[in-house]
């Protein structure tokens, strides 16, 4: 117990004494999620909108004394155009070109005919925007046009409403924002977490089992009188403590950039789950995190060198996205039986959760199951530390 | 005199793999690296295995430090058996070669606090044996310098100092000069001379007949695996030099196995 702590100790001064190591395994995987995924967000939102202040540079014609104010109130700087009707070249090339944003185009006696207008009798007056669809101001200038005009028709005719003063007043949209949400985060999530822990466990633990085999450095902590369970389980324990920073470090990068992502259309419903459910995930991670490393530190210890190892991990990488991926495709049910297979529990676990359909029963299994297993490769790997052809083959 | 090094019937067998096999241009599956290897060390004396390449001495000196287990035979090191308890084994030697690293990443310091709380040393008794050592090795100016910007004879320094954190009474080295300049080297023999009169007891291994004519006082020759003679260093050269004698020896041994 001791000497776990002394080794412990040291693993963790190793890890947190290395600036370099802590940047690349703890910051640097969640920093760069978090920058990628606000850049794809920002990249994808700067395609379809334009930037919240911009004031757009547009024509009019005949523009009607009575909507002079209001259309003044867009954001849009207007110029009075007074050539005829179609429009000249000159003005069309103009925005073509991307210099002017728009023209807006009312008929002579706009107001007059308007009002005058019977639905179904003749024609009614039509007002022209022009603009251009490849420039993203220009198309922002003509769905502020069009909004402008679609409620300025609205208020003239306006014979019933549907949904009146929805988004302010009444929810007509009776479907939960949690199941919305949670179905989303349920099926992509487990597996972003899994890969997370995955990628933490590989950054530490075959570099300090394989790595201190390969450097000839664990056959010094070998010919010390400490038990080979001593330093079996302090390396398990050192090495999921890191994997979790690294994991959480991948996790909170994501968290946080996924409302960029998402942009406004979804919200982002993270505030809908409570504390229990944090606590259950979290239970789950960290039971989730000792399987994993001590899996990985079961193939460092048998592989001649760190290279060796990564190789041999490999596959092990291949089964949990495959398995992380199965509720994504609703694949693989839940129930009892599977709370009892390590890591797969988890998956299916971790994907109640984020669906608002765990069961703390459940969760408790996993744990359980998951501790358990953990303890059982430690066992193993205690065996291996004492097996000379595991430790000193050749 | 206290047998303080009881070494009965040793073997050790190695499977090959095929590469070893090309390795070693053989076509046999199995190497017998120790084979009845029997010798005793008394309490206070320095005995030297001597034995080309290949004798099976490192293999020897590590089932007695408990890395590897004998296949069949034992030894008693201070009474205690190496197949039945090699934990206490090992926490009454000290043991090194160059086989043992220390991790670049740390300092003499740390390492050295390190290694004392897993040999159980008290917090001041390391202490002062820090205090001792270090400045015994001069390492004391490198004790906060990371371990893998030390030149290679002050890691071995570090690492021989580090074997002997919990004071032990018997100390087995595999090869000690080796690798050393002639300065170092003396360091480490001039130190090994001295914890024989602190009547420690001190086995190594070594194919350098200077080494084991400056500071043993028996000495075991083995060939392939067995021991050829074993007896005090006078005895053993009756008059000539060790190198004479190992040659004699060794013709004899070679002749019998053809
Ligand atoms: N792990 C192993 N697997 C296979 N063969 C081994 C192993 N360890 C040692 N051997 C073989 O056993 C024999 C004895 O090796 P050992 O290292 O004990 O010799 P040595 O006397 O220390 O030699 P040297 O002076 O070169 O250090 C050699 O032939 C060696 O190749
Ligand atoms: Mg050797």
């Amino acid at each position: 117990m001791n000497n776990m702590l002394v080794i412990i100790k040291k693993e963790l001064a190793r890890f947190f004494g290395d600036k370099r190591l802590v940047f690349t395994t703890a910051i640097m995987p969640g920093l760069l999620i978090f920058l990628m995924y606000t850049l794809m967000g920002e990249g994808l939102m700067r395609e379809f909108t334009t930037e919240e202040d911009y004031i757009a540079k547009a024509y009019v014609r005949n523009m009607p004394a009575e909507l002079e104010s209001s259309l003044k109130e867009l954001p849009v700087e207007w110029e009075i155009w007074d050539g005829g009707n179609p429009a000249s070249d000159q003005v069309l090339q103009e925005i073509a070109e991307g210099e002017r944003d728009g023209l807006l185009v009312f008929p002579d006696r706009f107001m007059q005919d308007m009002l005058a207008y019977e639905a179904g009798q003749g024609e009614a007056p039509n007002v022209e925007i022009y603009y251009n669809s490849e420039e993203s101001n220009s198309g922002a200038f003509r769905s502020a046009a069009v909004r402008f005009l679609d409620q300025l028709e609205e208020s003239v005719a306006n014979k019933f409403d549907i949904n009146r003063g929805e988004g302010s007043l009444g929810d007509y949209d009776r479907v939960s924002e949690q199941s919305v949400m949670g179905q989303l985060l349920a099926g992509l999530l487990p597996m972003l977490i899994m890969t997370f822990i995955f990628s933490g466990c590989t950054a530490v633990a075959p570099e300090s089992i394989a790595g201190e085999k390969e450097r000839g450095t664990i056959a010094t902590l070998l010919v010390t009188p400490m038990k080979r369970s001593a330093l079996a389980l302090g390396k398990i324990v050192s090495l999921s403590v890191i994997a979790l920073l690294a994991g959480l470090s991948s996790f909170l990068g994501t968290i946080l950039s996924l409302p960029k992502l998402m942009t406004d259309e979804v919200d982002f419903g993270a505030a809908s789950y409570t504390a229990l459910d944090y606590g259950l995930l979290f239970a789950v991670i960290l039971s989730t995190v000792l399987v994993t490393v001590a899996v990985i530190s079961l193939i460092s210890a048998g592989a001649k060198s760190v290279k060796e190892a990564s190789t041999a991990i490999a596959p092990f990488l291949s089964v949990i996205v495959i398995v992380s991926l199965l509720p994504l495709f609703h694949l693989g049910g839940g129930g009892k039986v599977a709370d009892l297979i390590p890591l797969y529990n988890s998956v299916m676990t971790m994907n109640g959760i984020f669906s608002f359909e765990s069961s703390v029963s459940d969760v408790v299994i996993t744990v359980l199951v998951n501790f358990a297993a953990a303890g059982i490769l430690g066992g193993i790997l205690t065996k291996m530390f004492s097996s000379e052809k595991v430790m000193f083959n050749r | 005199m206290e047998e303080l090094i009881q070494v009965k019937e040793l073997c050790k067998t190695f499977k090959l793999s095929a590469k070893q096999q090309k390795l070693e241009k053989t076509k046999e599956k199995t190497k017998v690296a120790v084979d009845g290897l029997s010798f005793t060390a008394y309490k206070g004396e320095v005995f030297g295995l001597l034995g080309p390449n290949g004798a099976g001495k490192t293999t020897t000196l590590r089932m007695l430090a408990t890395l590897i287990r004998p296949d069949s035979g034992d030894a008693l090191l201070d009474g205690v058996s190496v197949t039945k308890d090699p934990e206490t084994v090992r926490s009454r030697i000290g043991f090194l070669t160059s086989e043992l690293k220390l991790e670049d990443f740390f300092s003499p310091n740390y390492l050295f606090q390190f290694f004392a709380s897993l040999y159980g040393v008290p917090q001041d008794k390391a202490l002062a044996r820090r205090e001792e050592l270090f400045s015994r090795f001069g390492i004391d100016r490198f004790a906060e310098v990371k371990v893998g910007d030390l030149s290679t004879g002050m890691k071995q320094k570090v690492s021989l100092v580090i074997s002997l954190v919990h004071d032990p009474d018997i100390i087995i080295f595999d090869e000690p000069t080796n690798g050393l300049d002639v300065l170092t080297a003396k360091v480490v023999t001039d130190f090994l001379l001295d914890l024989r009169a602190q009547g420690k007891t001190i086995l190594l291994s070594t194919h350098i007949f200077s080494l084991i004519e400056k500071i043993c006082d028996r000495v075991g020759i083995m060939i392939s695996g067995k021991m050829a003679v074993c007896d005090t260093l006078e005895k053993i050269c009756g008059g000539k030099s060790l190198e004479d004698r190992f040659f004699e020896v060794y013709r004899e041994k070679a002749g019998d196995l053809e």
